[in-house]
């Protein structure tokens, strides 16, 4: 390794920064939040080498770059190695989240008067767990960072939520610790069927499991991701969460937290467990759909316009797992798209909810109305992402959606396709209703006859936001571009996979490597028959 | 004329006890003829003695020697558990001195007493024969005992000795019989000896006498580690005991029993091993999960973390059930991990208790962590890491024992386990809701932390990250530790 360490750079500059600001005076605000934004802005930065350097045609290690890998822990059965590497799946992943980060720091500059300091190393060593999350290639290093990332966001909502912060914080801690307990005992045992060795998923990816120890393997993994995910019915936790955490929270929450649930299922769940995983395929399928109707509905009625945002990223991404469940190119492209959408769209959706708390210090949509003729610059930047969320042509949203129904389509999940499409309409009924009922109509209201529209800062923070809302709505092949090989492999390590352990006795546990020989599998398309052999 | 075949007595074996015993009399002379109210120098002579002894300790790491005909061995198993026996002392020293000055009982006799029970603590992980393992069993209880009820004038520490005397008698009864019994099937009470012996008459694995026996032995060690149902004198007596006693008991003289169980159910009786395999997992479940669930309605914070220790007996119960070298390991590495991240836990809260223990609900935390933010965040990594929370020592101690189980096809248990954790997760963060999520009822006065507490907080929240983080080298010791 003669390259630099440029993954844990990105890391970890976000943690020296955590630890300088603890030298910092507890009581001078403006320092803090520089420092902090700072940082992020410098975290960002050094990722962006990642977008040039990263080659997609050409695959290192099972299609892995900039990796890194050094003994860890070594005793005992176990090997653990510090081993990080990004692929085209998770290299976006890491630029939306030190993208949204300094967006989320800027955001707080007049949010959060109390316990900055405090507050700014949660958001830092926020961002310390949840690239690493992303990067990381062994398996344990994934859980230790799985883990971590839950203590700074049990904070952040626990001190700085609403009213009913300690009950949504304890809430989501637990919910989520209970999905990755369980998914820690079935890594271990992966472990062993695997035989030693250390824990990279490159190894595991190899293995030929039988088919009851897939299913219950799988039951774990699925569980801890369809958590974080969240999907309907352990999504409780998330309205709660949402509505109480402050305003950076729910943006980090929406835009990268509930991505990390989705990861997991492309990264570890399908490849891992394939038979497992289309075996299950239906179950997931009518979950998402039943996600993507019954959130719709739940947004609709909602008097709280950051519980309707909550309750839409249900829906959102009931979207993506129904995409990513599609199980082939169109529809995986576009649950990953879609992953980045929600995150942008969603993102700036808790954002303009902060904008208008803030300012009035209420979220019911019935305090609001005709917010247009006193907030104009507010109003068109709200109804820009009001149209990417649904999924307006010409948006971000429309593209993945697009993409994702097409696949499902095509697959065997027709028939969830034909009612998620409805979860399109519905989508479109409960954000525009709300964006009518915030907006226009007269300004009777008293109190919102003085709003002033957004400041310096607040346009500062929502333009990137609009620019890529508009950029992948038009041009999103350089990351399509960029993620395809990814995809074509986890599809084809997934499919294929399969069709050898179905040729295969269960007597034969072991595979001949080349038939799972990673970096080889085909470029582009895999001409696989994409609908047969998934039951 | 007939020579008395005289037995190899190997003086060095025994020379890290010989100097401890040595240094806790000269420190009772001392407290004696150096008059004086304040007794903190003591301590620090203690500390002194417990790092030459450790010192001493660590010179004996290598290969087994045998002493005293068989009786007492010096193996990496007993040293690698010895040092966690000094650091635990050596823990609860720091912590002392403060609270006694709090609390007004400031008697020198409380080192010596805590090195008394230390060098009992030592010959439990080294006696290889049932008479030197009981010798040095009650050669702590005693000091135990004395140390409970440490505190005169309170009517709760009192009671907290009296209890622990008659529990700790009783349970000492099961724990002779029991060897009694088993002496009688094999006529020895040499730990080799009876292995040796059922080895050639396999019929004696049948024998009530002998199955019976190992039943009572096994009954008397669970009393010892606090293992339910043989728990209840646990939380009354973690609760009434002078907190830095308090912290003491709950990791040195825990992984002394565990150290003792360990040996003489994994040598002893190693024909039994499927019987007290079924027997261990029953235990694990059970305390493991009545820990838990009593500890989530407790209010008192050192109960609370009485009632957590009892599920933390179980979670090294679950490591023992596994019965291979990972689960031995695992339960070495955890002992040391639960010495730092437990006794630094006690430590931050003999900081915040007020005269006469008032302070010790958990809703007198309230506003802590903004008040003092510093000793607030160690608190929560000793909480974390006692949730199991990575990246700390606690964690990787129960991946360790939870993956020993796995391994060994004991998958439902580890579930269990992480459930149980789950479960953990709630009191612990209920700390840190009233630490930090709630605003302070009252003004919150504190006299500050003396140069001792300070010292074990910084040692107790190092190691426990240092563990969580870089734990190859104390993991591949504790491999190197184990029977297996």
């Amino acid at each position: 390794m003669n390259q630099l360490p440029l993954l844990s750079i990105i890391t970890f500059t976000p943690l020296i920064g955590a630890i300088l600001l603890l030298f910092v005076n507890k009581n001078s605000h403006g320092v803090l939040r520089s420092v902090a934004m700072a940082v992020t802005v410098v975290t960002f930065v050094l990722s962006l080498p990642l977008i040039t350097g990263y080659n997609a045609p050409g695959t290192d290690i099972g299609g892995f770059q900039f990796i890194e890998n050094v003994p860890w822990i070594a005793a005992g059965p176990f090997q653990m190695s510090y081993h990080l590497g990004i692929d085209g799946i998770s290299l976006w992943l890491v630029i939306l989240t030190t993208f949204i980060m300094p967006i989320a720091i800027l955001s707080t500059y007049t949010a959060v008067e109390e316990k900055v300091k405090e507050y700014m190393i949660c958001l830092l060593l926020l961002e310390v767990g949840m690239v690493g999350t992303f990067i990381s290639i062994d398996l344990f290093l994934f859980y230790i960072y799985w883990e971590v990332m839950l203590i700074p966001m049990y904070f952040m909502i626990g001190i700085w939520g609403g009213k009913n912060r300690i009950y949504a914080a304890v809430k989501f801690f637990i919910y989520t610790a209970v999905g990755s307990l369980l998914m820690l005992v079935a890594l271990i045992s992966l472990y062993f069927k695997a035989g030693g060795g250390d824990f990279s998923i490159l190894r595991f990816w190899e293995l030929n499991l039988d088919p009851t120890t897939q299913m219950w393997m799988f039951l774990a993994f699925a569980l801890a991701f369809a958590i974080k995910v969240p999907m309907f019915p352990l999504h409780t936790w998330l309205p709660d969460a949402h509505t109480e955490a402050p305003t950076a929270g729910s943006v980090i929450l929406a835009a990268v937290m509930l991505k990390c649930g989705t990861y997991g299922y492309v990264r570890f769940a399908m490849p891992l467990f394939p038979e497992a995983s289309a075996q299950f395929t239906p179950l997931i399928a009518t979950l998402s759909v039943i996600g993507i109707i019954y959130a719709s509905l739940v947004a609709m009625v909602q008097q709280d316009v950051k519980k309707l945002v909550a309750y839409s990223s249900v829906a959102h991404l009931g979207f993506v797992m129904l995409g990513l469940y599609a199980l082939n190119t169109q529809g995986v492209t576009g649950g990953m798209l879609q992953m980045l959408n929600h995150g942008v769209s969603t993102g700036a959706l808790f954002l303009i909810v902060g904008f208008i708390y803030e300012r009035r210090h209420t979220r019911q949509i019935s305090d609001f109305g005709g917010l247009a003729k006193q907030m104009p610059v507010f109003a068109t930047m709200f109804m820009i992402v009001t149209f990417s969320s649904i999924g307006l042509p010409g948006t971000n949203g429309f593209v993945g959606e697009f993409l994702v129904l097409l696949g499902s389509f095509e697959s065997e999940l027709r028939w969830y396709a034909v009612i998620a499409t409805s979860g399109v309409i519905l989508s479109a009924v409960y954000m525009l209703w709300m964006f009518q009922r915030v907006m226009f109509g007269e300004l009777k209201n008293p109190k919102n006859q003085t709003l002033k529209d957004l400041n310096a800062r607040e346009v500062a923070i929502m333009l990137p936001l609009l620019f890529l809302i508009f950029f992948l709505g038009v041009y999103p092949r350089p990351i399509i571009d960029s993620m395809a090989p990814s995809i074509d492999r986890l599809i084809a390590q997934t499919k294929v996979q399969k069709q050898v352990a179905q040729v295969a006795a269960p007597a034969a546990p072991q595979l001949p490597a080349g038939h799972v020989a990673v970096p080889g599998l085909p470029e582009g398309h895999p001409a696989l028959p994409a609908t047969q052999e998934v039951k | 004329m007939e020579t008395i075949a005289m037995p190899a007595i190997n003086l060095a074996v025994v020379m890290p006890e010989i100097l401890l015993s040595c240094i806790a009399m000269v420190l009772l002379l001392v407290n004696v003829f150096v008059p004086g109210n304040n007794k903190a120098y003591l301590g620090y002579l203690s500390i002194i003695g417990l790092a030459v002894t450790a010192a001493s300790v660590v010179n004996g790491w290598g290969p087994s020697v045998s002493a005293f005909n068989g009786s007492v061995v010096q193996d990496n198993f007993a040293t690698f558990f010895k040092i966690i026996f000094l650091i635990s002392a050596g823990l609860a020293v720091l912590i002392s001195d403060r609270y006694m000055a709090q609390e007004e009982c400031n008697q020198g006799e409380l080192y010596p007493l805590i090195l008394f029970a230390t060098v009992g603590m030592m010959l439990m992980a080294a006696g290889t024969d049932m008479m030197v393992i009981f010798l040095g069993l009650e050669l702590l209880s005693i000091c135990l005992y004395v140390l409970a009820g440490f505190n005169r004038s309170s009517v709760k520490s009192n009671e907290a000795g009296l209890k622990y005397f008659l529990l700790g008698a009783f349970s000492t009864g099961f724990l002779l019989y029991g060897m009694a019994l088993t002496y009688g099937a094999t006529g020895s009470t040499k730990i080799q000896a009876i292995s040796a012996y059922v080895m050639g008459n396999p019929s004696v694995a049948t024998n009530p006498l002998f199955v019976v026996g190992m039943l009572l032995i096994a009954t008397g060690f669970s009393f010892k580690v606090a293992a339910a149902p043989f728990h209840m004198w646990t939380p009354d007596v973690y609760q009434g005991a002078p907190t830095p006693v308090t912290a003491f008991m709950s990791a040195g003289p825990k992984a002394a029993g565990f150290a003792a169980f360990i040996r003489v159910m994994i040598f002893a009786f190693p024909m039994l091993k499927a019987e007290w395999g079924q027997l261990l997992w029953i235990l694990a479940v059970l305390t493991m999960t009545v820990g838990n669930i009593i500890a989530l309605s407790q209010d008192n914070v050192k109960r609370m973390l009485a009632y957590s220790s009892i599920a933390h007996a179980g979670y090294a119960l679950v490591g023992f059930t596994a019965t291979n070298a990972e689960g031995a390991a695992g339960i070495l590495f955890y002992m040391l991990s639960y010495a730092f991240m437990n006794i630094g836990a006690f430590a931050v809260i003999v900081l915040i208790g007020k005269k006469g223990e008032s302070n010790g609900n958990v809703q007198d935390m309230a506003g802590f962590g903004h008040k003092k933010p510093l000793l607030a965040a160690i608190l929560s990594i000793f909480l974390l890491s006692l949730a199991g929370m990575p990246p700390t020592a606690g964690f990787i101690g129960k991946f360790y024992l939870f993956s020993a189980a796995i391994k060994s096809g004991y998958i439902w248990l580890a579930i269990i386990g992480v459930l149980n954790s789950a479960a953990s997760l709630y009191y612990y963060l209920r700390v840190l809701v009233f630490m930090y999520m709630k605003d302070p009822t009252e003004e919150f006065d504190w006299a500050g932390a003396t140069p001792a507490v300070a010292l074990c907080l910084l040692v107790a929240v190092g190691a426990t990250l240092a563990l969580g983080v870089v734990p190859g080298t104390v993991l591949e010791l504790a491999q190197k530790a184990v029977l297996f």
